[in-house]
């Protein structure tokens, strides 16, 4: 029997991971014993100051990895431009995608909990649930709503979350990828039914992301169990060597890749895996929406990244035929779906499966430093870069979203924001640069990514894909424009939306979210430098 | 082709005037930025001041914009016929590795006449705007707009690389969409504005495929590097390059098949018409054109291709301009022919380039001054454009009459008329290298007399049928100047042909040409093209001018009249390839998601009801299938893997 070692925990570079996690735990610990009218403001200040000290600690790594001394600090070096460190026995690496990912997060996360943090949106209470376990429509419901309560849980369990999703694309081998994929899912789930108004359709929501997600979290499990059997070992690394020297048995091997695939591509609503999306998206409070499409689709990409291009990438061409095929239909469903929405969040939603598609678009690309032609970049430095881009728009335009309202809370139909233009010319107007964004306008960031992602793609030799992606991007450009034009040229129905007005936090998201679109447009050098720093993974 | 050398780009550093290029672009947008910015935050006291002077902060803008535009091209003038190519970096856009993109801007003898034509004809056009907006309450942002369109249009022609022209290239489409969809109360504008923008979507594939094929291709988009190493690219690269910058440009300079945002353009308020859809921005598809020569010179494929596509156009728009009762949508379809010359000219190598920018600089003089003519009459006559209501008009309004009279003899090529000289240097051409072409650019020279004959007699001559109650009169002289200003131009505008000088300024960025022998002596194409205009023309006076012209359109007319009513059923076959497939396959889906997916929503609020067993029943249903969905996939996913890599 082999004997118990205690893994080895390198607690400085775990440090970001640590804080959100011990945050959490604070935070029901807080919930517990805190008396309720002392709760909010605990719990706000609680998670915001974790999240900043996480995000110190991630820029404290990122110094001390690009500092001279890091060699003899004992990291290890990878070929290439690849450095980092293992941690708790190899299942967890530290490296620049990690941090770069673990950045992202961090900043979408603490733009999340300023958007749960709002309450001045819906006359002084968040946009959750009063009393989750009372049934709508009863007494009970009804006193919680004239109490005023307000469920501060929710904070614990976007940090949850949160620590779930930077495990994810940390994770060094299936079984702990397997529990991130859980630690990031479970919370979401519950996030998702607790909203304050139409609280069945949330509800509904809540549970149906719940099924599907335990569904293909079963496909993913399975998919790990079989490439066990193929490799014989859970951690990447060893996965790769198996890869890269055996040839039997490679039929579980594909199997194997193609239900892990299933899995990670459910998580990032690629088609024909989609289907949940729109409902959750519409059906989650918008605070919720905008910190899950945000975050889940960081977090799933980086894993994606790191499984595809660590474990698998010696097998590269096994894998990218289907990668093919699916970033194209990904972005034509995303696309032409979108078009014959009637409702903003659902339009939103398909929206972000088009970025789905072209985020995989990215994915095909050549993956080696080493192997670049002058003039390129890495396809690991486009996809984060994409990463960045679209987490920043969507965050902005959800918070947006939760502003126009009408007597019913928020007026989402698209027939209900006619007129907005008029309304409230500041608000639809950085709607209307989200959009622009969204539709790759030159000097708006969502350019620059789609530019990024599809030279990567064209010099990979993936340009049957680019077509459909420049196709794609002219029909989900036109889907834009639907939306501009109502806001600016139709007359309004009836008495035509209000437009609430946000206290600081959903200010300050909106306007980081707007100021981070057009600078990643204007000048986006920085954060494509960073993402270059940022290297490879290692193996 | 026997093609000498082609020109290399290779800028020197900006100096003295010349670097202060960058202000060019500057100032329009600073302008757009105060006007677009500060208007909706002033205050009531404060807006009325702004609504006072920020017209005419437009027009400042622009206008110290051309009086540098000036001193630069007279700077460039004294510099030796080498040193005539100058760069500016103004910052680094994106660098990453060793992938570079910097803002540059190149300053050169093609950018320098563009330069002068943008910022001229805008800033005539500015203040014609002061007078013929003067009552419109959104008058500020329309003169935002304006600037911000000079200052992409500045963008387009003087970045020293494909993805800074790309900039400006969406930089004057998204101001042609807010500039056509201006009068937002009228639901037409706002179609034509969705209109417009999607077409143009489609070209822009076009270049944005080109742009990532560079990049992929020559790992840059500089003018300078890929002129330098174009010759090395395997020749499908360069025909697919070629080809989809002419797809980009028939996008914007709406040629045939992307021709059909045009017409409905004119949705717009007149100064856009003429400024954007007339002078400057449909024209963007000939610059593209001609500075990618470095591209073109080596795919002979593409460039038959711009030549078939130049050809089909300027008999299309000319037969627009024949049925169409609009006075602007007359105008627009021979700007639509028009354009067409001039991609002839461009498609026709070396020995066109030059005169496809002539053409390009006299059609911007005499088109910009009929459009702003034609929104003088439309002035007088209470926003009327409809031709069978004007009649007579040139005693009541004589400036517009003479002055447009002056833009009529140029379009139709009346001898010493700039439009003379122009059109008749590219029939020439066409003629030499290929008859067929040729005959058809003569047969549209014809035409042109015909059609905008039609229109001079229909607008100020024959008998009043004015609408009851309307009072014809000339427009203010804030309108009537810069029309005298422009009909000058477009009378003198065939100068730069005397003594060959636009062919030998030109030179050193289109190559030198070595021109074929005609098949006739060009004095004999010259009476050639004469005497076919006087054919249409007389044509025009036998059938329109001797004739009581109805007020109402007949509706007992000819097939082909019936077809060029239509747009020659552009929209209609649009309507059949593009839309009604996609349609299909929007609804195709729409119904596959409305049954697993809009049931939910709607079972959902129905549940809001408070019946949680229906909301169960609904739930377990459509989760249900959206499993199935998801094993369906996976199994597919599976399936294709084995396929791929085992069968």
């Amino acid at each position: 029997m082999t004997e118990f070692v205690k893994p080895d925990v390198a607690y400085f570079e775990l440090w970001p991971l640590l804080v959100v996690f011990g945050v959490a735990c604070l935070g029901v610990v807080v919930e517990a014993f805190a008396p309720r009218s002392a709760r909010y403001i605990t719990q706000a200040l609680l998670t915001l100051a974790g999240l900043v000290a996480a995000m110190a600690g991630v820029v404290m790594i990122g110094l001390r990895f690009a500092g001279d001394g890091a060699a003899e600090d004992g990291l290890v070096h990878g070929d290439g431009a690849a450095y980092g460190l293992l941690s708790i026995g190899g299942t967890i690496v530290v490296d620049g995608p990690t941090l770069f990912l673990w950045g992202l997060l961090l900043v979408f996360g603490f733009l999340g909990a300023l958007l749960f943090a709002e309450r001045h949106l819906d006359g002084g209470v968040s946009a959750f649930a009063g009393q989750a376990a009372a049934l709508p429509g009863t007494d009970a419901e009804r006193e919680a709503s004239t109490r005023g309560l307000d469920h501060t849980e929710v904070y614990p369990l976007l940090m949850f979350a949160l620590f779930g999703m930077m495990l994810f694309p940390a994770a060094n081998d299936l079984l702990t990828m397997f529990v991130a994929l859980e630690i990031l899912s479970l919370p979401l789930y519950l996030l998702c039914g607790l909203a304050r108004r139409r609280r069945l359709l949330s509800q509904e929501a809540a549970l149906k992301y719940f099924l599907l997600g335990a569904f293909s979290s079963g496909f993913f499990l399975y998919g790990a169990a079989l490439v066990y059997g193929f490799a014989g070992s859970m951690e990447f690394g060893a996965i790769n060597e198996a890869v890269r020297n055996d040839a039997a048995n490679s039929g579980m091997l594909l199997v194997g890749i193609g239900l892990l695939s299933v899995g990670l591509l459910f998580k990032v609503g690629a088609a024909p895996f989609q289907a949940w999306t729109p409902d959750v998206y519409q059906g989650a409070p918008t605070p919720v929406t905008a910190f899950m499409a945000a975050g889940t689709k960081v977090a799933a990409f980086g894993a994606m990244l790191r499984l595809f291009y660590v474990a698998f990438g010696a097998d590269r061409w096994s894998w990218q035929p289907m990668m093919w095929v699916i970033a194209v239909l990904t972005m034509l469903v995303g696309a032409v779906l979108a078009i014959t929405q009637t409702d903003v969040k659902r339009l939103l939603a398909y929206s972000s499966v088009a970025h789905t598609g072209f985020i995989l678009t990215g994915l095909l690309g050549v993956q080696a430093t080493a192997d670049l032609a002058v003039g390129e970049i890495s396809s690991l430095q486009a996809v984060l870069f994409y990463l960045a881009t679209y987490g920043f728009s969507t965050l902005g335009a959800f918070a947006v979203v939760s502003l126009v309202r009408d007597s019913g809370g928020e007026a989402t139909a698209l027939t209900r924001w006619a007129g907005l233009g008029k309304e409230s010319p500041v608000v639809a107007g950085v709607f209307a640069f989200f959009l622009l964004a969204m539709a790759g306008i030159p000097l708006t960031s969502g350019f620059v990514g789609k530019l990024a992602v599809f030279s990567v793609a064209l010099a990979a030799g993936a340009w049957p894909v680019v077509v459909f992606a420049v196709l794609a991007s002219i029909v989900a450009a036109f889907l834009y424009i639907r939306v501009i034009k109502a806001m600016y040229f139709d007359e309004p129905v009836g008495d035509g939306p209000t437009v609430a007005y946000p206290s600081v936090l959903t200010a300050t998201t909106i306007a980081i979210g707007a100021a981070a679109t057009l600078m990643l447009g204007v000048l986006p050098g920085p954060l494509l430098d960073l993402a270059a720093v940022a290297g490879e993974f290692i193996r | 082709m026997d093609h000498v050398t082609i020109p290399v780009v290779d800028p020197g550093s900006a100096e003295g005037v010349l670097s202060l290029l960058w202000l060019v672009i500057a100032l329009p947008l600073a302008g757009a930025a105060v006007l677009l910015v500060g208007g909706p935050l002033a205050g009531a006291r404060a807006k009325g001041a702004m609504d006072r002077w920020g017209p005419w902060l437009a027009c400042t803008a622009v206008g110290w914009s051309f009086l540098l535009s000036l001193a630069m091209f007279f700077a460039l003038l004294g510099h030796d016929a080498e040193e005539r190519q100058v760069g500016q970096h103004l910052f680094t856009w994106f660098e990453a590795g060793s992938l570079h993109v910097g803002m540059d801007l190149l300053y050169d003898q093609l950018s320098a006449l563009f330069l002068l034509l943008i910022t001229g004809v805008g800033f005539l056009i500015h203040v014609y705007s002061v007078g013929y907006m003067a009552h419109d309450a959104r008058r500020l942002r329309f003169f935002g707009y304006l600037n911000l369109f000079v200052a992409a249009m500045l963008v387009l022609v003087l970045s020293a690389n494909f993805l800074g022209l790309f900039l400006g290239w969406e930089g004057v489409g998204l101001a042609s969409y807010l500039l056509i969809g201006f009068w937002q109360h009228k639901h037409s504008a706002a179609a034509a504005a969705k209109k417009a923008f999607v077409i143009n979507r489609v070209g822009d594939i076009g270049l944005s495929l080109a742009v990532a094929v560079m990049f992929a291709t020559f790992g840059t988009t500089d003018f300078t590097t890929i002129s330098a190493v174009a010759g090395e690219a395997s020749q499908g690269t360069l025909n697919a390059l070629g080809l989809l910058l002419l797809l980009a440009a028939c996008g914007k300079s709406a040629q045939v098949p992307l021709q059909a945002w045009l017409l409905d353009a004119m949705e717009g308020p007149t100064p856009v018409s003429a400024l954007i859809h007339a002078a400057t921005m449909v024209t963007a598809g000939v610059y593209l054109i001609t500075r990618s020569n470095f591209i073109y010179e080596h795919t002979p494929l593409a460039q038959t291709a711009v030549v078939v596509v130049a050809t089909v156009t300027l008999l299309w728009g000319a037969i627009l301009g024949c049925a169409k009762d609009d006075i602007k949508k007359a105008l627009a379809g021979s700007t639509m022919s028009q354009i067409g010359y001039m991609m002839l000219a461009a498609g026709l190598g070396p020995a066109g380039y030059p005169f496809a920018i002539f053409h390009l600089l006299t059609h911007g003089f005499f088109k910009a001054n009929m459009f702003l003519g034609a929104g003088s009459v439309m002035h007088g006559m209470d926003d009327d454009v409809d031709m069978r209501h004007y009649g007579a008009l040139r005693t009541y309004m004589p400036v517009t009459f003479l002055t447009f009279a002056m833009g009529y003899l140029a379009i139709i090529g009346f001898p010493l008329f700039s439009g003379f000289w122009s059109k008749d240097k590219i029939i020439e051409t066409a003629l030499a290298e290929n008859t067929v072409v040729g005959l058809c650019a003569l047969l549209g020279a014809g035409i042109t007399g015909f059609y905008m004959t039609r229109l001079m007699l229909m607008t100020f001559f024959g008998d009043k049928r004015w609408e009851p109650g309307v009072h014809p009169h000339e427009s203010p002289q804030v309108m009537t100047i810069p029309l005298i200003v422009l009909a000058a131009l477009s009378v003198l505008g065939g100068v730069m042909i005397i003594g060959s000088w636009i062919v030998g300024w030109l030179e050193p960025v289109t190559g030198h040409a070595v021109h074929p022998e005609p098949p006739i002596a060009p004095i004999l194409v010259t009476l050639l093209v004469v005497a076919v205009v006087a054919v249409g023309v007389a044509a025009a006076w036998f059938l329109i001018g001797r004739r009581d012209i109805p007020r109402e359109a007949p509706a007992e007319v000819s097939f082909a009249t019936r077809a060029a009513r239509s747009d020659l059923y552009g929209d209609a076959i649009n309507d059949v390839l593009v839309v009604q497939p996609g349609m299909g396959l929007a609804r195709g889906l729409t119904t596959f998601d409305r049954a697993g997916v809009d049931g939910v929503v709607e079972g959902g609020s129905a549940a809001v009801g408070g019946i949680s067993g229906t909301l169960r029943r609904v739930q377990n249903g459509f989760v249900r299938s959206y499993a199935l969905s998801l094993l369906g996939g996976a199994l597919l996913v599976v399936l294709a893997l084995l396929a791929v890599n085992l069968g």
